[in-house]
């Protein structure tokens, strides 16, 4: 019988097994954080070294600031300016290669793998982040693990696993104007749960998916984890290679032919059986967004609120029977390692441009790079002119650790990945949608259908 | 890391199913360093509307969870897990959890309990209904005993299991690998030299 993709990468990687079907599985990449201070006090406190610091790479993000930012020393709050600071100074004294806050390759995480040729098909990757998920739109086999398991990495460059079940998400058809990658993400947690894909490595495939560039793939991969699985993958393909071919950390010469080859073979074999299957047709898709405190409280944007989930309704401050659309919004984040790349700022600039914002509204690029980028192709001008912020590259309020917060009780139209009570904020009411539906929102007001400003 | 062999102790129900990182501690008190104890705003906003069910006098010395569908789901910040064994939480026991807080779990000393989902409902219940009520966990027999004085089998993997009865340090273990992990390092060279140490 053939075998998938996950149970190729999986067999590739076991080190030794251990009692109970667990299996020790070598770690090819690492990437760091600076939330990851807690792994490196854990490897000082038992006295251990990290053992490959080539593979691993660190940037800051969750802490960095996004405003006024110049040097780390001018960093006014000192807590964060601290994080800077103990990352610098982790990664130096390790050996570890690191973009830090005023190099332009700094960005967050799950941006920098992919755009540095870090992510690779076929290889594990792990990273104290749960969207670690995401670069699992290569091929690889990543996941997000904890601070114990972090430091578990840094000193032995493995991991203790269980191999997880398999599910094949099947997405069919094409996707109409005005419906994103995004929106086929919201609509596959909102059908399998927010547990539905717990103990499961998923796989998405289909047509809907292979037409996807890796930018709408990564988002799809990314909230894998919103789904309960640690770990989401696509196949990789010519789309994959060509991405990957000439950034820095890609293979190069005859070892990029060599690391192709390889790469080919990784699909999953034509009879391959995945433990669970799951399909969507991608066609039938509209605009989504979330209305409740859990990203499977997904809906299409032409739906009411739903009934039950009391606590919910009461967080959110909605009736049963409400429209979704015309919905009044408060602000607008347009950002997170979901939707901060330079496909997304395109997609949302397209929406704004000639058009004015009605509330505020923040553009974040996903790192310096596609920071520059968008600059050069004159996206921060049309986000200027209509009257969005332009900010330098992380987090930012998808979590709020650097202070980029919502107020209690204020919607935010956001292209984040979660909508958990107080995750933007103390109170704040966060709505899940795509750029082109936060970018709607921006210059309307309140939740709008993305299509009806295309037409025009 | 300090064994887990036995635990007799008052258990608090926690009704809310899909209860995130998030909520058991928000991400914006985890800037402080460890050592301010993240025990201090464990469920910090779900605590200020006032009526929290911790906050009852009852299960102030309540070293065990039971929760429901989903308990930790959202992101890997290990500070969750802190947050609630700073408070004095051993254990946790619910239908299921996500899945890197319950991995995190191991690595702090905690033992986490699935149990079918209408049992643990039921043992909610059942806490509610009396608040400060006991229950006893046995990992060695693997077997919870609730306040009624029934008792509930539970599946874990042997290896978590023997780790917390031990309270062992995972990278010690993994250490006698070394002559493996050195093995795959050095296939890695051959197979896949760019991504081996240069």
């Amino acid at each position: 019988m053939g075998r998938t993709l996950y149970e190729k990468i999986w067999a590739a990687h076991e080190v030794a097994s251990g009692p109970g079907g667990r299996s020790l599985l070598y770690v090819d990449r690492h990437l760091i954080h600076d939330g990851s201070f807690h792994a490196f006090e854990a490897l000082k406190a038992g006295g251990r070294q990290v053992r490959r610091p080539d593979a691993c790479f660190a940037t800051p993000d969750h802490y960095v600031p996004t405003r006024g930012r110049k040097r780390v020393a001018d960093i006014a709050d000192p807590m964060v300016r601290g994080k800077m600071e103990m990352l610098a100074a982790n990664t130096a004294a390790s050996g570890i290669v690191h973009y830090g806050m005023d190099d332009p390759r700094q960005g967050i995480v799950h941006v920098i793998g992919p755009e540095q040729g870090i992510t690779q098909p076929g290889i594990t990757l792990v990273c104290g982040d749960s969207h670690t998920s995401t670069h699992g739109a290569f091929g690889a086999m990543a996941f997000g693990i904890g601070a114990s398991e972090v430091a578990h990495v840094l000193a032995t460059q493995t991991l203790w696993a269980r191999r997880a079940k398999t599910l094949r998400i099947t997405v069919n058809g094409a996707l109409r104007p005005g419906v994103h990658s995004k929106d086929i993400i919201l609509a596959v947690i909102a059908k399998i749960g927010a547990d539905g894909g717990a103990g499961h490595a998923l796989e998405y495939a289909g047509a809907a998916i292979r037409a996807l560039s890796m930018e709408a793939r990564l988002t799809i991969c990314n909230m894998s984890i919103e789904a309960g699985a640690r770990c989401g993958m696509v196949a990789p393909d010519d789309t994959t290679f060509q991405y990957l071919e000439g950034r820095p950390q890609a293979p190069k010469g005859a070892d990029w032919d060599r690391a192709l080859a390889r790469w080919r073979a990784l699909p999953s074999d034509a009879d391959a059986r995945f433990d669970r299957e799951v399909e969507l047709d991608a066609t039938a898709l509209v605009p989504m967004l979330t209305w409740g405190t859990s990203p499977e409280d997904a809906l299409p944007v032409t739906a009411v609120v739903p009934e039950g989930k009391p606590d919910a309704l009461r967080y959110m401050g909605l009736q049963p029977g409400q429209a979704l659309e015309g919905l009044a919004m408060d602000r607008v984040f347009i950002g997170s390692c979901t939707n901060s790349r330079i496909e997304d700022l395109r997609i949302a600039a397209a929406v704004v441009k000639g058009r004015k914002a009605m509330i505020p509204a923040m553009v974040v690029p996903g790192s310096g790079l596609v920071k520059q980028a968008a600059e050069a192709e004159g996206l921060d001008r049309i986000f200027r002119d209509a009257g969005l912020e332009w900010l330098a590259p992380g987090c930012s309020m998808c979590v709020g650790m650097n202070g980029d917060l919502v107020e209690a009780e204020q919607r935010c139209a956001s292209t984040s990945n979660r909508n958990f009570e107080g995750r933007q904020g103390k109170g704040a009411r966060t709505h899940l949608m795509s750029p082109a539906m936060a970018a709607a929102a921006a210059v309307t007001g309140r939740i709008t259908d993305v299509r009806k400003l295309l037409a025009h | 890391m300090e064994p887990f062999t036995t635990l007799e102790a008052v258990a608090a129900p926690l009704d809310t199913a899909n209860v995130d990182t998030d909520r058991i501690i928000p991400a914006r008190f985890l800037r402080q360093p460890r050592s301010a104890g993240y025990h201090n705003w464990l469920f910090h906003d779900l605590r200020e509307g006032g009526g929290f069910v911790l906050d009852d006098p009852a299960f102030k010395d309540a070293k065990i969870l039971v929760a429901a569908e989903n308990f930790g789901c959202g992101s890997s910040r290990e500070g969750a897990v802190w947050a609630l064994s700073g408070a004095g939480f051993r254990a946790w026991i619910a239908p299921s959890f996500g899945d890197i807080f319950f991995e995190n779990s191991f690595k702090n000393g905690v033992l986490p309990v699935v149990l079918p989902a209408a049992r643990v409902a039921a043992i909610r219940a059942m806490l509610a209904a009396k608040p400060g009520s006991r229950i006893a966990i046995d990992l060695a027999a693997q077997t919870v005993t609730l306040p009624d004085g029934s008792a509930e089998r539970f599946d874990i993997d042997p290896f978590r299991r023997e780790c917390l009865l031990n309270g062992w340090d995972e990278i010690d273990l993994t250490l006698q690998h070394e002559a493996a992990i050195a093995a795959h390092e050095a296939r890695q060279r051959v197979e896949t030299p760019w991504l081996a140490t240069p």
